[in-house]
C-alpha cells in the first residue's frame, strides 16, 4: 500500500492540521508517513497545501508531483492540481467552494457538500473533519480510533473538549460517501 | 621597541630589608616587556585590572576577552583565562561565556574601534540585555593598532591618517559619546568615565575597576561600564608629555570624566 | 530508545540537541529554521541549557564562540545568508580548534532569494567559507530521524576533532514531518573532558588557558596550518560515511545527498522498472567527501548522473574524484525549486539512450 495525498485550499481551512491528522493516524496504524507542507508567505491567508504519503514500505521521495488522491478546498487549488492526480486517482472536493468541477474523466470525482453538513452540525470549522471521514470511507485505510488518537495530538488540548464534536463530523463524513 | 632605561638590577639601595614594601607588581600580571609604546595608557589599565583580581582573589573564577586592537595579545600579560575575540565581537563571546558559566567573573577589554564602531550593535544589546559582566573601554580616539586612522571617537579637527586635513564632521560624523548613550540603557548598572594619565585619575580609576567587578560578583544589577579615555602618543604623533597635556587640555572637556549612571542604592 | 514521535525536521533536530547535552543556545530568527530557535526557546531553559536570542547571527555565532570555548556543548542555528553572516566567526572558530555544531537549514540563493529549499551553499559548507584554509566536518542527512541522529554524531565528532562540524540541511527538511525516534545517549558517558584547554577559570594549579586564533609570525601560523591539515586528512580516511544502493548491477549511478537524494531514490525505483540499470551513491558525509567509492565504481559502470538543487556544485567533487575516467552529466533545479522524480527519470533515460547510440 503506498497512498499519495494532496490536500489544498486556503489558509485557515484546516488543510495542515488535516494532512497533519493523516500522518499522526498513519504513525499509529504503524505505516511509514510523510507531511510536506508548502510553507512562505501563502501560509498567511492565501492558499496552502500539503503532502501526505502513507505507506506500507519505506518512503523514498517526500517530493512528488502525481497524486492518488486530491483533496481540494478551494478553486485556485482545482485548477493547479486536478492534472496532477494519476489516471484512476480521485479528487475529493468541496461542493460550494468549487465552482467548476473537475473536467477529466479518467479519475473519479466526489463532490462532497461538507460546508453544509458542518453547518448542520453547528460548527462550521469541522468541514475539513467530515471531509477526512469520506476519504477513510473511500480509502479504508485507517481505523476510526487512530484518527481519534492522532486527532488528540494535532489538537492543542485546551481545544481537547472538541474531540467529541470532531468524531461526529467523522461519522458524518462517511455517510456523505454512503448515500 | 625600546630597551627600558633602567634595568631593575641596576638600582642601588641601601637597608632594602629593612624598608616597608609599598609598590609591587600584582600577581596575576604576568612578568614580560609590554608591547606597547612608551606613554600609552593600557599597561596601566591593565594593572589596574590585575590589582583589582588579587585584591578580589578571583583569578581561578575570572575570564577575560580581548578582540582585535593594540590589546589583542592582553592574554601576554594578565595571568587568567581568556579569549581573543574577532574585532567587534568581544561582547557577544563575553555573553556566550557568561550565559554557559554565570558563576564566572567575565571582563571585556576593549578599544573604541572595536566598541564604538564596528562592534557598536553587539555592545548596546549587550548591555540592554543587562548582561551581567564588566566592559573596560579603552577610549584613545584612534585606531592604534593599524597606525592611526580616525575612530568613530576622534575628536572634530583632529588629524589622522584618514583625516589628513582634520575631521570634518560635515562629512565624518561626530565622535561618539559611547558612555553617555549606554548610560540611557536600564540594563546599564554602573557607568563612568575615568582615565590613568596623572596619579591622582589612576586612583579613581582603580576605585571605579574595583567597584566594577565587585558590582558584577555581587550579581545584582546590569553591566558595568568603565571607560578610561587614555592617550596614544603614536598615533597622535605626541610625545608621551604631550599626549598627557593634550588629554588635559583637550580631550576631557568633551569626554568629561566622571560616574555617569550609579547604581540605583547610592 | 524514546517512542515514534512525528515532528518536523526542526523541531526533531533541537529536542535531539537537548537531549545530546546542549548547554547553550544562540541563534537569530530566519525562514526556514525558526522553529529550531522557537522549540529551544521554550524547551531549553528547563533542560539544563541556556537559549538566547542574538541580536544578529553576527553576535550569535561569536557567542557561540565564547560558549563553546568554555568547554561546553553549543550550538547555533540559521538559514543561508544568516550563515553567510557568521562566516567571519566559523573561521576563527575552526582556527581556535573550538568543536561545536552549526546548523545552516538552506535556502535558495544568492542575494535575500527565496524560503524554499536548496543546496546552494554546498561549496559555502564543504571548501571552508569563510576566509583562510579551513575544514568543517558537514553531515548532510536526508529525513527527519537523520535531522536528529546527526545531532548526536556532530557533537561527537566535534569534540573527538576540536572543531566545527555542520549539518547541512534544507527549508523542505526542516519544514515536513516524518516519524522520529531518540536514541538512548548518555551525555555523562559522552562526555569528552575539554579542560586541558577550556576557560573556566586559571586554576593555581594549572597554567592560562588561552582561546586565539592569533599567531602574528607567519612559522607559527604556517605550524598550525599544517597542524589543521594533519587533523583533515586524519577525518578523510576516518570519517567518510555514505549510503549505496543497487551499486553492484548498475550502469548509471546517481549521486545525490540530502533531500534529492530521496527524490533521486524514487527517480531510480522508477528508472529501474522501466528497464535501466541505476543505481546511486548518497554521501553523508560532504566533508570528508565519500571519493573513494566514487572512483572504484567509475572502474565498473558506464556513467555518473549527479542531481543536486543548484547550479552543479557537488559535481565538480564528483569529477575530482572519477577523474575523467567516465562521463559525469548533471541535473539540477536552482532557487529554490525541487527537482521531481519524473524530471529525473527523463534525465535518466535520455542519458542511457545517448549510451545505446554511442554502442
Amino acid at each position: 500500500m503506498n497512498k499519495e495525498i494532496v490536500i489544498a485550499g486556503f489558509g485557515g481551512q484546516g488543510v495542515l492540521s488535516m494532512g497533519m491528522t493523516f500522518a499522526y493516524a498513519g504513525m499509529v496504524e504503524n505505516l511509514e508517513v510523510a507531511w510536506m507542507p508548502s510553507y512562505g508567505p501563502e501560509m498567511r491567508g492565501g492558499t496552502a497545501n500539503c503532502v501526505v504519503i502513507l505507506s506500507d514500505q519505506k518512503i523514498s521521495s517526500p517530493i512528488i508531483n502525481e497524486f492518488d488522491t486530491a483533496i481540494i478546498l478551494n478553486q485556485p487549488s482545482m485548477e493547479k492540481f486536478e492534472s496532477m492526480v494519476k489516471p484512476n486517482g480521485e479528487i475529493l472536493f468541496e461542493a460550494s467552494t468549487i465552482l467548476s468541477p473537475p473536467t477529466r474523466n479518467d479519475i473519479r470525482q466526489y463532490k462532497l457538500p461538507a460546508n453544509a453538513a458542518a453547518q448542520s452540525l453547528n460548527n462550521k470549522r469541522i468541514m475539513n473533519m467530515i471531509i477526512l471521514g469520506a476519504f477513510t470511507q473511500l480509502n479504508p485505510i485507517l481505523h476510526d480510533t487512530s484518527i481519534m488518537t492522532a486527532l488528540k495530538k494535532v489538537l492543542p488540548e485546551r481545544h481537547h473538549h472538541l474531540l467529541p464534536i470532531n468524531e461526529k463530523a467523522l461519522h458524518r463524513g462517511k455517510e456523505l460517501i454512503y448515500r | 621597541m625600546t630597551e627600558p632605561l633602567i634595568e631593575p638590577q641596576h638600582i642601588q639601595c641601601e637597608n632594602l630589608d629593612q624598608m616597608d614594601q609599598v609598590w609591587t607588581r600584582p600577581e596575576t600580571l604576568i612578568d614580560r616587556k609590554l608591547h606597547y609604546c612608551p606613554g600609552c595608557g593600557h599597561s596601566v589599565a591593565h594593572r589596574l585590572i590585575m590589582e583589582t583580581i588579587d585584591e578580589l582573589n578571583i583569578q581561578e573564577t575570572t575570564i577575560g576577552v580581548a578582540p582585535v586592537g593594540c590589546s589583542v595579545f592582553a592574554y601576554h600579560y594578565m595571568d587568567i583565562d581568556m579569549q581573543e575575540a574577532a574585532h567587534g565581537r568581544a561582547t557577544a563571546v563575553a555573553t556566550g561565556i557568561k550565559r554557559v558559566l554565570p558563576d564566572r567573573i567575565v571582563f571585556t577589554y576593549q578599544g573604541d574601534g572595536d566598541l564604538a564602531a564596528i562592534g557598536t550593535a553587539e555592545t548596546i544589546h549587550t548591555i540592554n540585555r543587562g548582561e551581567n559582566i564588566v566592559i573596560i573601554f579603552v577610549n584613545n580616539g584612534i585606531y592604534g593598532m593599524t597606525g592611526g586612522q580616525m575612530a568613530p571617537t576622534t575628536l572634530p579637527g583632529f588629524v589622522t591618517s584618514t583625516s589628513p586635513n582634520g575631521r570634518d564632521t560635515h562629512t565624518m560624523g561626530y565622535p561618539l559619546k559611547m558612555a553617555e548613550m549606554i548610560s540611557v540603557l536600564p540594563g546599564a548598572y554602573y557607568v563612568t568615565r575615568q582615565a590613568v594619565h596623572s596619579a591622582k585619575s589612576v586612583r579613581k580609576a582603580k576605585k571605579a575597576t574595583l567597584k566594577a567587578f565587585q558590582y558584577q560578583m555581587d550579581g545584582k544589577g546590569g553591566t558595568s561600564f568603565v571607560e578610561i579615555v587614555s592617550n596614544c602618543p603614536s598615533g597622535w604623533k605626541m610625545t608621551p608629555v604631550e599626549s598627557n597635556q593634550y588629554l588635559d587640555d583637550e580631550i576631557f572637556d568633551f569626554y568629561t570624566l566622571g560616574d555617569i549612571k550609579l547604581p540605583p542604592k547610592e | 530508545m524514546s517512542e515514534k514521535l512525528l515532528m518536523k525536521g526542526n523541531e526533531a533536530l533541537a529536542e535531539a540537541a537537548i537531549r545530546a547535552g546542549l548547554k547553550g543556545y544562540f541563534g537569530y530568527p530566519i525562514t526556514p529554521q525558526s522553529e529550531l530557535l522557537e522549540y529551544l526557546s521554550h524547551h531549553l531553559n528547563n533542560r539544563g541549557g541556556s537559549f538566547l536570542q542574538a541580536e544578529s547571527e553576527l553576535a550569535a555565532i561569536n557567542m557561540v564562540y565564547g560558549a563553546a570555548g568554555a568547554g561546553v556543548r553549543t550550538m547555533t542555528s540559521t538559514s543561508s545568508p544568516g550563515y553567510s553572516l557568521m562566516q567571519e566567526g566559523v573561521s576563527y572558530i575552526a582556527c581556535a580548534e573550538i568543536p561545536c555544531l552549526l546548523v545552516n537549514v538552506v535556502r535558495g540563493g544568492p542575494g535575500l532569494g527565496t524560503i524554499q529549499p536548496s543546496q546552494g551553499d554546498y561549496f559555502q559548507a564543504v571548501k571552508g567559507g569563510g576566509h583562510g584554509d579551513y575544514k568543517l566536518i558537514v553531515l548532510a542527512p536526508d529525513s527527519v530521524q537523520e535531522m536528529a541522529d546527526f545531532v548526536y554524531l556532530g557533537f561527537d565528532l566535534a569534540d573527538k576533532y576540536l572543531m566545527p562540524v555542520l549539518i547541512l540541511t534544507d527549508g523542505a527538511l526542516g519544514q515536513m514531518m516524518e516519524p522520529v525516534t531518540f536514541p538512548d545517549y548518555d551525555v555523562e558517558k559522552n562526555k569528552v573532558d575539554h579542560s586541558s584547554w577550556a576557560t573556566t577559570g586559571k586554576l593555581t594549579s594549572r597554567s592560562q588557558n588561552v582561546i586565539t586564533s592569533l599567531h602574528i609570525e607567519a612559522e607559527k601560523m604556517e605550524d598550525i596550518n599544517i597542524h589543521l591539515q594533519k587533523k583533515y586528512k586524519t577525518i578523510q580516511e576516518n570519517e567518510v560515511r555514505y549510503e549505496a544502493i543497487n551499486t553492484e548491477e548498475a550502469d548509471i549511478i546517481i549521486v545525490a545527498f540530502g533531500l534529492v537524494a530521496r527524490v533521486a531514490h524514487k527517480a531510480m525505483e522508477n528508472a529501474n522498472k522501466k528497464g535501466l540499470k541505476v543505481g546511486m551513491i548518497r554521501p553523508i558525509t560532504l566533508f570528508p567527501f565519500p571519493t573513494e567509492i566514487l572512483l572504484t565504481l567509475s572502474e565498473k559502470v558506464d556513467q555518473f548522473l549527479v542531481v543536486e538543487m543548484n547550479a552543479g556544485q557537488m559535481v565538480e567533487d564528483v569529477r575530482l574524484a572519477v577523474n575523467g575516467k567516465i562521463p559525469v552529466d548533471f541535473y539540477g533545479r536552482m532557487g529554490g525549486v525541487i527537482p521531481q522524480p519524473s524530471e529525473i527519470v527523463d534525465k535518466l533515460i535520455q542519458m542511457d539512450s545517448s549510451k545505446t547510440h554511442s554502442k
